[in-house]
């Protein structure tokens, strides 16, 4: 098959949407374009029917009952509605909430917000491989512990966390168990019931569907959870989030889920090969370390620091061709490199060094093969202009330099 | 965010990548930035002891696009000058030459750093005042 530039390789920031998405949801914009709530007339009816065909769809795909799920825009607007919902309705429970310090900011930043409205907020700390320490979790849970917020997969790393084992620990406690899935439904098989999740984010741009519609999805039995609304207005979605329904999106997102479904098992064993091979290729390189661990890992993600030479340099290299992403200072706004990266007790230097690859259903075996050889000749190139590698081959320790700091 | 022509060209072509030795005399080396800051640039000259201009310049760069085509300009620009002339090098004609947007300044400032650091180095080894005046960033 003949290679068309650019080649995506950043499929955890979003995916394409799969062309038979697009097809299932194009009748929606123009000639089905009903109020799913106008319940008089057959422009509301065949819209209504969309959408609940679409609730079945993405219920299936998490082994959900329909009910328990809530339309949204994103999972942004899930984790908000999840955390902040709970936070408001079990507030004569307790104020006190659990999350890690690897959370998507969606997460983070909705407990920093409510920590300032009198919320008592435990960041755990992750092991140098990403994942949790479940008995950290055990004594960080007291009496006032409402919500435990740990996120399905890593987006910047990959890392599984051990949701089984989390809920465990908090159906024991009598605490809610949050976790935003975003990176993971659709990608490993995410079972409810079986995982014992209370709350769950996730969203369709995520997995090959339209941007702007997620899901939250709240558990109705054992225990029935509630969470207070974050949108008021027409009392949509069993009161928990106002607002017309984004039928042609919820239409897509129903479809995406359905294909993921069919699809998952033989999508993730072909990406998981690719993504073995190119891991086992680049850390043919010197110097080469990968992210995270390795066995609890989404199948489609590689993180890998190339030690002495800087991200965005890197990517420069071949950015025209390739697209990825870097935990690198010098890829974000604020200057400080990804803190996913830190919270894995990895040095700034190696923070500032890494790739993240993030496989995909459009991703084939040539593609990869093209990114193996281009990342590879980069690296050697930028090491030759590297003062820290030639500093590195003559034997001199780097940490015991005196740094000039700006 | 797009790279200007002339940042690609210094990145895919760079001007004097290299060492110099370190221990002559002659040459002035600089080493500024830090790992942790994501960039180290390293810069020399040789000056010709005869003509007092600057025969040779070398850099390495541990960065971005913009700070090794910064250090790269930056050696093109050294060549044939005096080390009093070196010294009026500014950042900001770097960013110019290079139509850098302003979150990449630092990377010029980086830049103009490791060549007064170069032209430091020189002095002290050859006798002479170490500059005091240092830029506000
Ligand atoms: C883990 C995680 N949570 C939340 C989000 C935000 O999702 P959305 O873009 O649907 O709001 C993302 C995507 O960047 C993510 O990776
Ligand atoms: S070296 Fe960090 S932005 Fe240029």
């Amino acid at each position: 098959m003949e290679l068309k530039f650019p080649i995506y390789l950043d499929n955890n920031a979003t995916t394409p949407m799969d062309p038979r998405v697009l097809e299932a949801m194009i009748p929606y914009f123009t000639e089905k374009f009903g109020n799913a709530a106008s319940r008089n007339h057959p422009f509301g009816w065949v819209a209504e029917e969309a959408v609940d065909y679409a609730r079945e769809q993405v219920a299936a795909l998490i082994n959900a009952d329909p009910k328990e799920i809530i339309f949204t825009s994103g999972a942004t607007e899930a984790d908000n509605l999840a955390i902040k919902g709970v936070y408001e309705m079990y507030q004569s429970k307790g104020n006190h909430i659990i999350t890690t310090v690897t959370e998507h900011k969606a997460v983070l930043d909705t407990c920093k917000h409510l920590e300032k409205l009198g919320a008592e907020i435990t960041y755990l700390p992750v092991q140098e491989d990403g994942l949790i320490d479940l008995a950290q979790l055990e004594k960080a849970m007291t009496p006032k512990t409402i919500l435990v917020a740990i996120m399905y997969g890593n987006n910047e790393v990959g890392v599984i966390q051990p949701v089984k084992e989390i809920s465990a620990i908090t159906r024991k406690h009598g605490a809610l168990f949050f976790t935003d899935a975003t990176q993971a439904v659709g990608k490993i098989p995410v079972d409810v019931m079986a995982d014992g999740i209370d709350l769950m984010a996730f969203s369709g741009h995520k997995m090959y569907g339209p941007k702007g519609v997620g899901a939250l999805y709240v558990r109705r039995k054992n225990p029935r959870v509630k969470v207070t609304s974050q949108m008021d207005g027409g009392g949509h979605e069993r009161g928990m989030r106002s607002g017309t329904l984004n039928v042609p999106s919820i239409v897509g997102f129903g479809k995406a889920c359905e294909l993921c479904m069919n699809e998952m098992e033989s999508e993730a064993k072909r990406l998981s090969a690719m993504r073995d091979r190119l891991e086992s290729s680049l850390l043919k390189l010197e110097e080469a370390y990968v992210n995270g661990n390795r066995q609890h890992r989404l199948p489609h993600v590689a993180n890998i620091s190339f030690k002495y030479v800087e991200g965005e340099g890197l990517m420069m290299g071949f950015n025209k061709e390739i697209a990825v992403s870097s935990g690198s200072a010098c890829t974000s706004a604020s200057l400080e490199p990804s803190y996913v990266l830190k919270a894995l007790g990895l040095g700034d230097d190696l923070a500032h060094s890494s790739l993240r690859f993030g496989l995909g259903r459009f991703t084939t075996d040539e593609q990869i093969d093209y990114t193996i050889k281009a990342v590879s000749n980069t690296v050697l190139k930028l090491r030759e202009m590297s003062p820290l590698w030639e500093m590195f081959k003559e034997g001199i320790d780097l940490n015991k330099i005196e740094w000039a700091h700006h | 965010m797009a790279y200007s022509e002339k940042v690609i060209d210094h990145y895919s072509n760079p001007k004097n990548v290299g060492t110099l030795d370190k221990s002559k005399q002659n040459v002035g080396t600089g080493l500024v930035g830090a790992p942790e800051c994501g960039d180290v640039m390293r810069l020399q000259i040789e000056v010709d002891e005869a003509s007092g201009l600057i025969k040779d310049a070398k850099f390495k760069t541990f960065g971005c696009g913009s700070a090794i085509a910064s250090s790269s300009l930056a050696t093109e620009w050294l060549k044939g000058k005096t080390v009093d002339q070196a010294l009026t090098i500014d950042n900001m004609d770097i960013v110019e030459e290079l139509h850098l947007p302003p979150v990449k300044i630092h990377c010029s400032v980086l830049a103009e750093d490791a060549i007064k650091a170069a032209i430091n180095d020189y002095r002290v080894k050859n006798g002479l005042p170490e500059l005091v005046e240092q830029k506000a960033h």
